[in-house]
C-alpha cells in the first residue's frame, strides 16, 4: 500500500487549513506538485512545502505526523482513502466527509464530524464541543457514518444530529444529543446537563443513570432486540463497545423531549 | 431405468420461472419462531389458489441469525414481482408481525429490494423508529408485547418453481411412508421448499376441466380409482399415487432435492410397496425448465 506522509515541520502560530489536503483532491498527483499546493494560514496563503515535509506516495492512506491542535478541516469532505493523525487535530475534523477512515492519535478540537455524511472517525482521544453538530445556523448535523470517541466529548455532541452513530467511551458534557432529529448516541461515561435538550427524534444509549430531565418521561424497563443488532454492527469496531462485556439488551427507557416532538429516547443500562 | 426394483419412468418434471424471496423470522425460542412461520406459509400451496407458494426451508440456531435468536427461514414464490410484494406485505403483517416476541429479516441480501420493514412501520403510527445499522435500515415499531423489529426489504430473485415427482406405490400408508422418507432428506436440500402440505400433494392436479369456471381438476390418469373408467396411466398393482413438488431458488437446487428424494424413496424398495416414479408435465411446451428423472440419476 503507498503512503504519503506529511511531517509537521513546527507548530504553526496561526490555525491551518487542511482542506486541500484529502485523496480525491491530490488523486493522481505527483508529490512534487502536492508540495506546491496552497494551504491558508491564518491570513496568509503558504505552500504546503513550508509548513510540512512531505514523502512518500500518494495512494490510499495519508499519515500526518506531528500534528497539531491548530490543523483544522482535516479529511474535510474526504469521499475514500485513509487518513491517520499523529498527535492531535484541530476543529472541522472530517466535516462533511462522505467516506473512508480517519483516525485521530491524540484529541480533536470543536466541531468534529460535523454535518459528516459517512465513513469512519475514530478520535484516541478526547472531543471537543459539537461532536457530529452542525455548522452554526445549518439545520442538519451529522448524517451518516460512525465517530468513535475513546476520551471525553464537550458539550453539544450530536448537536442537530440527522443520522449516524455516535460512540463515546468516556464522558460527555452538557446538552449531549440536544436537538437532534435521529441517530444514536451511546455514551459508556456520565453524561451532563442537559441532556436530550429539545430532542426530536433519535436514541441516547447510556451505560451510568443520567440526571433525567423533567421534560423525558419514563417508559419503563425492557428488553430491545434491536439492541442486539446494535452491539452486533460493533463487534468488528477496536472499542470497548466491541467487548462482549459491554453488550446488553436489558433498558430504562425514557420518552421526550416532551417540550419538542417527543419522539426521542433516552435508554439507560439496567444492572 | 430400475433402481432397487422401482421403474424410474422416461420422463421429465416441467417447471416454470418464478420470483422468489426469503425472510428469517426469529422470536424469544425456537418453538414461537417456528409458529410464526408456519402461520406465515400457511395457505401457500400453490400460486394458482393461493396467490404464492411458501414454505420453510429450514430452522436456524442463534448464531445464524441477525439478532442471535433462534430463528427459520422461509421462502416465498410468485409469479410476479408485484403479486410476491403483495403477498410478502400481507403475510408479514398478518402473520409475523401479529406473533409474540417475533422479528423479521432479509433472508436475501441483493436481487431487487421487497418491501418489508417499510410497509408495516405504519402500523407503528408515529411512534416508529427507524434504526441503520452496519448499513441496512430496520425499523422498530412498538407493539402490545414489547417492541417488533422488522428489516426495511428483503432481495427479490428469479427463481424455480414445480419442479416434481411422483410416487406410485402398492397402497396408501405405503406411498405416505415413502414420501415421508423422501421428505425427510430432501428437507435438508438448502435453496429449496415443499410447498404442499408436510410436503406431499395428495391430489394432484391436471390442467383444465369439464367444468368451465376450473383451471384445474383431478389428475384422472393417476387415480387408481379410476383405473377401469379413464385411460388410466396406471398398472393393476398400484393403489396409491403421491406427488412431491419443489420450488427452488435454482435449478441446481432442485436438480439436487429430487435426486435425494428419489433416492430415498427408491432404498424402500419394492419390499415396501414403492413400484414406479414418474414426474409431471404439459408436454414440455409451458415451462422452460425441463428435470428428466433418468438424467438426474443417472
Amino acid at each position: 500500500m503507498s503512503i504519503l506522509t506529511f511531517t509537521l515541520r513546527k507548530r504553526p502560530d496561526q490555525r491551518v487549513d487542511m482542506s486541500p489536503l484529502v485523496h480525491n483532491k491530490l488523486a493522481g498527483m505527483p508529490v512534487e506538485e502536492i508540495r506546491t499546493l496552497t494551504l491558508r494560514l491564518g491570513k496568509r496563503r503558504v505552500e504546503v512545502d513550508e509548513l510540512f515535509d512531505v514523502h512518500g506516495d500518494p495512494g490510499d492512506r495519508f499519515i500526518i505526523r506531528n500534528s497539531s491542535n491548530k490543523l483544522d478541516y482535516i479529511g474535510r469532505e474526504q469521499e475514500s482513502g485513509a487518513i491517520t493523525v499523529e498527535g492531535d487535530a484541530g476543529a472541522y475534523l472530517g466535516m462533511r466527509m462522505k467516506g473512508g477512515k480517519i483516525t485521530v492519535i491524540g484529541s480533536a478540537g470543536i466541531f468534529a464530524a460535523c454535518e459528516m455524511q459517512d465513513g469512519d472517525l475514530e478520535i484516541k482521544g478526547n472531543a471537543g464541543d459539537f461532536l457530529g453538530g452542525a455548522l452554526p445556523g445549518n439545520k442538519q448535523g451529522m448524517k451518516g457514518g460512525t465517530v468513535l470517541v475513546k476520551g471525553n466529548v464537550g458539550q453539544r455532541a450530536g448537536d442537530h444530529m440527522r443520522r449516524g452513530i455516535i460512540l463515546v467511551e468516556g464522558s460527555a458534557g452538557d446538552y449531549c444529543g440536544s436537538r437532534m432529529t435521529a441517530g444514536t448516541i451511546a455514551v459508556m461515561g456520565d453524561t451532563g446537563r442537559y441532556l436530550g435538550y429539545a430532542m426530536k427524534r433519535g436514541t441516547l444509549l447510556l451505560w451510568k443513570q443520567p440526571n433525567v430531565p423533567p421534560t423525558f418521561n419514563d417508559c419503563g424497563s425492557h428488553t430491545l432486540t434491536f439492541l442486539s443488532l446494535f452491539f452486533a454492527s460493533m463487534r468488528n469496531s477496536d472499542s470497548k463497545f466491541s467487548d462482549p462485556v459491554a453488550v446488553f439488551n436489558r433498558v430504562r427507557r425514557y420518552g421526550g423531549d416532551m417540550s419538542s416532538s417527543g419522539r426521542g429516547e433516552i435508554l439507560v443500562k439496567i444492572g | 431405468m430400475i433402481i432397487n426394483g422401482v421403474m424410474i419412468d422416461e420422463t421429465f418434471a416441467e417447471a416454470f420461472p418464478m420470483k422468489a424471496t426469503r425472510v428469517i423470522i426469529t422470536a424469544q425460542n425456537s418453538r414461537w419462531a417456528m409458529i410464526s412461520a408456519q402461520a406465515m406459509t400457511g395457505f401457500a400451496t400453490s400460486v394458482i389458489g393461493c396467490g404464492c407458494e411458501a414454505g420453510i426451508e429450514r430452522e436456524l440456531t442463534p448464531f445464524e441469525t441477525p439478532d442471535g435468536r433462534p430463528g427459520v427461514s422461509v421462502m416465498i414464490f410468485a409469479t410476479s414481482r408485484k403479486a410476491l410484494a403483495k403477498q410478502l406485505e400481507s403475510r408479514a403483517g398478518q402473520c409475523v408481525l401479529t406473533s409474540p416476541t417475533s422479528a423479521i429479516y432479509a433472508g436475501i441480501e441483493d436481487g431487487v429490494p421487497l418491501p418489508l420493514g417499510k410497509s408495516l412501520r405504519y402500523f407503528g403510527d408515529g411512534f416508529q423508529i427507524s434504526k441503520k445499522l452496519d448499513g441496512k435500515r430496520y425499523w422498530r415499531i412498538p407493539v402490545m408485547d414489547g417492541e417488533f423489529l422488522a428489516e426495511e426489504t428483503t432481495g427479490m430473485k428469479e427463481a424455480v418453481g414445480g419442479g416434481n415427482f411422483l410416487i406410485l406405490a402398492e397402497s396408501q400408508p405405503q406411498a405416505l411412508a415413502a414420501c415421508d422418507a423422501a421428505i425427510e432428506i430432501m428437507r435438508k436440500v438448502p435453496n429449496v421448499i415443499l410447498p404442499f402440505p408436510g410436503g406431499v400433494v395428495g391430489s394432484g392436479s391436471k390442467v383444465g376441466s369439464k367444468y368451465k369456471s376450473l383451471s384445474a381438476s383431478t389428475n384422472d390418469p393417476f387415480c387408481p380409482t379410476l383405473k377401469g373408467k379413464t385411460k388410466s396411466a396406471l398398472g393393476p398393482e398400484i393403489e396409491s399415487v403421491m406427488e412431491i413438488v419443489i420450488d427452488g431458488l435454482f435449478e441446481s437446487a432442485i436438480n439436487e432435492a429430487m435426486r435425494m428424494g428419489i433416492e430415498a424413496v427408491c432404498k424402500l424398495g419394492t419390499g415396501n410397496g414403492v413400484r414406479r416414479i414418474t414426474a409431471g408435465n404439459y408436454g414440455g411446451k409451458l415451462g422452460p425448465y425441463h428435470f428428466h428423472l433418468r438424467e438426474i440419476m443417472a
